[in-house]
């Protein structure tokens, strides 16, 4: 499975939540924001939002401060 | 001959005097500005000179300051930001400072919200005074924002924002601001207002703490509608505390982006 993620092309073998994507990924999903094929997911929605091959997604990660 | 008076191109009878015209205009001033130099003697006027005259504690009534800001914004850039609301969630030292930066351009509405009050340790990036400690900073920053432009419509929420009230608050905005401190809060606030107010941008922070280079804090399209700002990395933590000029730097990148969205403009 290919997907695009921040601009670039990854190979996945197996199926994929973005949760699941996250933790290989080893981001804290409360620390993000997701958008994937335009469009931007609430928290709740990671478990159960399934990749698929072409799918492009923007992962945007925060630090605290402000 | 042309010359400015008070910012407004006027003609007035060759040979005429600073002082002349004073008299004729604005007898009851007490400073004389001629090319931005405060003049204490009188001096003949040429054409193109540019005039203020100030009455010291004189206010200028809302079309007064109007006429004086689209003079300065050329008068179509004025109109547009006029007509605008911007939301700042946060009014911490991003929020405070991007809220003060756009009611100096005279955004025509803010909307502001935080639940907290203003702390002593906030004086060290935060605008506010030493006499507002204990206020909502909400209140603290309205009377603030209301010292520097009368004119432009406050609306503030002493609350805390969660994923029910960010769409009522602010669905009426034309660009949001964030301006939190915690980064899991961020980013609810960034899932909740590019999900549920669709298709307006939002300008985030995110790496300002410390002392480290101006020029790593970037302008960047982070996805369709968030545009984020801060070098990326340097969270608040101990060790790394959150200072006056990085942040101000990050808060003054984040009102820039506002303004581009604006006036049409891609702030990256």
């Amino acid at each position: 499975m290919n997907i695009t993620i921040n601009g670039q092309p990854k190979q996945f073998s197996a199926a994929l939540t973005v949760s699941a994507l996250l933790e290989t990924l080893q981001l804290d999903s409360k620390r993000v924001a997701i958008e994937l094929n335009s469009k931007v997911l609430l928290l709740e929605q990671f478990d159960a939002s399934r990749l698929q091959d072409g799918d492009v997604l923007e992962i945007v990660q925060f630090v605290g401060g402000g | 001959m042309k010359i400015e008076i008070n910012e407004r191109p006027t003609d007035i009878a060759d040979g005429t005097t600073l002082q002349q015209l004073q008299r004729q205009v604005t007898p009851d001033a007490d400073l004389a500005i001629l090319n931005g130099f405060p003049m204490k003697t009188d001096s003949p006027l040429a054409e193109g000179d540019r005039v203020v005259f100030i009455r010291r504690g004189l206010q200028p009534n809302a079309d007064e300051l109007e006429a004086l800001m689209a003079a300065r914004h050329t008068p179509g850039v004025h109109a547009r930001i006029k007509r605008t609301t911007v939301g700042i969630a946060g009014c911490g030292g991003l929020g405070s400072s991007v809220a003060i930066a756009l009611a100096r351009i005279g955004v025509g509405h803010l909307i502001i919200a935080d639940f907290d009050v203003v702390e002593p340790s906030n004086l060290n990036r935060q605008q506010y005074f030493i006499d507002q400690i204990g206020l909502p900073k909400v209140e603290a920053l309205r009377d603030n924002l209301s010292r520097i432009n009368p004119y432009v419509r406050i609306t503030h929420h002493f609350e805390r924002l969660t994923p029910v009230n960010i769409p009522e608050l602010f669905g009426s905005v034309d660009v949001m601001v964030e301006a939190f401190d915690e980064a899991d809060q961020k980013a609810m606030l960034a899932q909740t207002f590019l999900s549920r107010v669709s298709g307006k941008p939002l300008v985030m922070g995110s790496g300002m703490a410390g002392f480290g280079p101006s020029n790593t804090v970037v302008t960047q399209r982070a996805a369709t509608n968030l545009y984020l700002v801060g070098d990326g990395e340097t969270a608040a933590r101990p060790g790394e505390g959150l200072m006056a000029p990085r942040v101000g730097i990050a808060a003054h990148h984040q009102a820039n982006a506002v303004l581009r969205l604006l006036l049409g403009e891609s702030p990256a």
